[in-house]
C-alpha cells in the first residue's frame, strides 16, 4: 500500500540567539510576528524601503504542502515590484483557462486573461513552500532574516508602541517596537492575546486536500467537477503545480471523519478513481473545514493585522494568500511614510478601511461559491441542481454556476485617499483601481508599464510640456510623459487609460490610481498626492473607532 | 429564437444569492409556493404571450413526467 512519500524536503532553519539576548538595544521600529508568505513579503518590502524589521517565527521551516498554490496576476505584479516574481513565474505553472464539468460532461470553460499585453499571466501555480523559500532568499539578499523558533508569548499594546515577550530555546527576551505587524496565520496568537474575535461563519463541510506526484497528460488548466462519476454527489478540483505535482481537492461532506480520511488507504482509492490509474505518489494529505470570517478592524493601536490572522476565506477563488500579499502591498508604503514622519498615523486607518473593503469582497465571493458547492437547504440544493442541469443547453445558466470566482484585486473606489473624478473617462482604471499593465518601450528597450511607475508616487501624462519631476511633499515625483519617457508601442496604454492629449494620472506607491485628470495641473497633482498621504481630504470613516478594541 | 439563451442577468452571482436567501427558513412546500409566486411576477414582467409559451415549452422539455 502507498504511504506518504514526499519529494520535497523542507529545510530546517537553525535557531540563532537574538542580539537582544546578549545586551543589544531592544527597541525596533517594526516587529513582524509570523514568518510565512505574508510576513516575508512585508519584511522584504519594508527592508527595500529602508525600514529595518525583526521577524519572529515560532516554527523552523516553510509551509508543509502546497496550500496557497494559485498566485494571482496582481500578486505576481507585487512580487515583481519586490524583485521576486521572475523565478516564480519560471518555476511555476502558468494558466489562464478553467474548465467546469458536471457529471461526465464539460459544461463550459473560461479564460481569466482574455486580452494580451500583460507581463504576468492570470495565475501561476506554485507550491507555497517554493514561494516561501524564494522569498527567504530575496529577504536574505536584501539584508533581512527570519528569527526561527522565536515565539511571541506575550504582548502589551499601547497607543504609542508595543512590548513583546519572546521565548526561545535559549531563554526569553523582551522587544519594544513602534509598530507590530501580526501575520501569524489563521490561529494567530497575537489575535488571541489581544482578545479579538472574528465575525463570520464556518461552513459545514470538509474537504480532502492532497498533493500527488505523477506525470500526466492533462493541460495546465483548472479543472472543477460537480458530481463527477468518480466522486458521486460531491465536488473535485484539479490543479497542475511545479515538479510534476498535482493538487487535488475532494469534497467530503460534513459528516466525514477528518482523521480517518487522512489515512493513505482511504485517500489512494479516491485519487485512483479520479485519475483512472494508481501510477502516482502521495506528497501531502490534509482535511480542511473552511471558514469565511474577518476581524472587524485590522489596526488596533500599534498592532496591525494582515493575512490569515486578519481574515480567512474558503480556498475556491484563490483569495487567501493573494489577499495577504495585497495586504502587504497596501500597508508597507503607508507605514514607511508614517515612520518617516511624513504622514500622520491616521494614514494607517486607510489600510484598515481599504483592506477591510477587499476582505468583505473576498468573503462575499468565497461565501457564494461555497454556498453553491454545499447548498444549505433542500430548496437551495434543488435550485443548484437545476442550474447545473440546464447549464449545458442554456448558456445563461453557466453564469450562475459557481466553482469559485477567482481572485482579482479590489478596486478601492470608496477610499478616502482617492481624489474623485472631476473629468469624464471611459477607462475602468478609476481612482482606487490597481494600475493596468501594458507593453511599452523605455530607453529603446521593450518594457512594461508597471515597471515604469515602480514603487513610489508617479505621474503619467500625455501633456507635451510637462517637467521631468514635480516637487511635492519634499519628494521628486517622476512625471512619465508618453512619447518622451516611454513609448506606447502597441497603443494599449492609450486604450487602457483612455488617454487623450493632456490626460494625467497620479499613481500611489502600491500602483493604485490616486487621481486622474484631462489636463496636466501641478497644483491639482500636489493636492491629490497630499490627500493620498492621508494629510487632507477628510478623516477616515472609522476614525472614531480607532481605539475601540 | 423567441428565447434568449445567453446570459442577460446584470449580476448573476448576486441574483442567485438573493434567490437562495429568500428560501431561508422555508419548508420545501413553502419554497415551492415562493417559486410559483416569483414565476407569476416574472411572467407578468415579460408580458409577451409568445415568449411565455416558448418558455413554458422549453422548461417542460427538461422535466420528465
Amino acid at each position: 500500500m502507498k504511504q506518504l512519500n514526499p519529494s520535497h524536503v523542507r529545510p530546517s532553519f537553525p535557531f540563532a540567539r537574538a542580539p537582544e539576548q546578549d545586551g543589544a538595544p531592544n527597541h525596533h521600529p517594526v516587529v513582524i510576528v509570523g514568518g510565512g508568505m505574508v510576513g516575508q513579503t512585508i519584511a522584504l518590502d519594508l527592508i527595500r524601503k529602508g525600514v529595518p524589521v525583526v521577524v519572529l517565527e515560532q516554527g523552523e521551516t516553510v509551509s508543509i504542502g502546497s496550500r496557497s498554490l494559485c498566485q494571482a496576476k496582481r500578486t505576481l505584479e507585487i512580487w515583481d515590484r519586490l524583485g521576486a516574481a521572475e523565478w516564480m513565474v519560471d518555476k511555476g505553472v502558468q494558466w489562464n483557462i478553467g474548465k467546469v464539468f458536471h457529471r461526465d460532461g464539460l459544461l463550459y470553460e473560461f479564460n481569466l486573461l482574455p486580452e494580451d499585453g500583460h507581463q504576468m499571466p492570470a495565475f501561476v501555480n506554485l507550491q507555497q513552500y517554493h514561494m516561501e523559500e524564494h522569498l527567504l532568499e530575496k529577504l536574505a539578499a536584501a539584508g533581512g532574516a527570519v528569527r526561527w523558533r522565536h515565539r511571541c508569548v506575550g504582548i502589551e499594546n499601547r497607543p504609542d508602541g508595543a512590548t513583546v515577550q519572546v521565548e526561545t530555546p535559549e531563554g526569553a527576551y523582551t522587544l519594544t517596537c513602534d509598530w507590530l505587524i501580526a501575520c501569524d496565520g489563521a490561529k494567530s496568537g497575537i489575535r488571541r492575546q489581544l482578545g479579538l474575535d472574528f465575525d463570520g461563519k464556518v461552513f459545514e463541510d470538509k474537504f480532502l486536500i492532497t498533493d500527488v506526484r505523477m506525470t500526466a497528460p492533462f493541460p495546465a488548466e483548472r479543472w472543477f467537477w460537480f458530481e463527477p462519476p468518480f466522486h458521486p454527489g460531491q465536488t473535485a478540483l484539479l490543479h497542475r503545480q511545479a515538479d510534476d505535482i498535482w493538487r487535488i481537492d475532494l469534497q467530503l461532506g460534513w459528516d466525514a471523519d477528518s482523521e480517518a480520511e487522512k489515512a493513505p488507504e482511504r485517500v489512494v482509492p479516491r485519487i485512483q478513481a479520479l485519475l483512472g490509474h494508481d501510477n502516482f505518489e502521495l506528497e501531502w494529505i490534509s482535511v480542511y473545514v473552511f471558514q469565511c470570517r474577518t476581524l472587524s478592524r485590522y489596526v488596533h493601536d500599534r498592532v496591525i493585522f494582515a493575512g490569515d490572522a486578519a481574515h480567512q476565506v474558503s480556498p475556491f477563488g484563490a483569495r487567501g494568500g493573494n489577499a495577504g500579499v495585497q495586504d502587504a502591498d497596501n500597508l508597507c508604503w503607508k507605514l514607511k511614510l508614517v515612520l518617516d514622519g511624513r504622514a500622520p498615523a491616521s494614514l494607517l486607518e486607510s489600510y484598515n478601511d481599504e483592506r477591510l473593503y477587499a476582505a468583505h469582497e473576498n468573503i462575499l465571493n468565497s461565501t457564494r461559491a461555497t454556498d453553491f458547492m454545499t447548498p444549505k437547504s433542500e430548496a437551495s440544493r434543488r435550485m443548484r441542481d437545476t442550474v447545473l442541469a440546464m447549464a449545458a443547453d442554456w448558456p445563461f445558466a453557466r453564469a450562475m454556476v459557481n466553482s469559485g470566482r477567482l481572485s482579482v484585486p479590489a478596486h478601492l473606489v470608496d477610499s478616502v485617499l482617492n481624489t474623485p473624478d472631476a473629468d469624464s473617462f471611459a477607462a475602468v482604471v478609476a481612482p482606487g483601481s490597481p494600475a493596468s499593465d501594458a507593453p511599452i518601450a523605455r530607453a529603446g528597450a521593450d518594457d512594461w508599464f508597471l515597471h515604469a511607475i515602480g514603487d513610489r508616487f508617479a505621474v503619467l501624462t500625455t501633456a507635451a510640456d510637462a517637467p521631468a519631476t514635480l516637487d511635492i511633499e519634499g519628494e521628486a515625483v517622476p512625471v512619465l510623459t508618453v512619447g518622451r519617457d516611454l513609448v506606447d508601442t502597441q497603443g494599449l496604454l492609450a486604450r487602457r487609460y483612455d488617454l487623450k492629449p493632456g490626460t494625467t494620472y497620479l499613481f500611489r506607491p502600491d500602483q493604485h490610481v490616486a487621481a486622474r485628470w484631462r489636463a496636466f495641473d501641478p497644483a491639482a497633482i500636489g493636492a491629490a498626492m497630499t490627500r493620498a498621504m492621508g494629510k487632507a481630504g477628510g478623516q477616515s470613516k472609522t476614525e472614531g473607532a480607532a481605539h475601540a478594541a | 429564437m423567441l428565447l434568449e439563451r445567453d446570459n442577460r442577468l446584470e449580476q448573476p452571482d448576486s441574483f442567485y444569492a438573493g434567490l437562495i436567501a429568500a428560501h431561508d427558513g422555508l419548508s420545501l412546500e413553502q419554497s415551492a409556493d415562493l417559486n410559483f409566486r416569483l414565476l407569476l411576477i416574472l411572467a407578468n414582467q415579460i408580458g409577451r404571450h409568445d415568449v411565455l409559451q416558448a418558455a413554458i415549452a422549453a422548461a417542460r422539455e427538461g422535466v420528465t413526467a
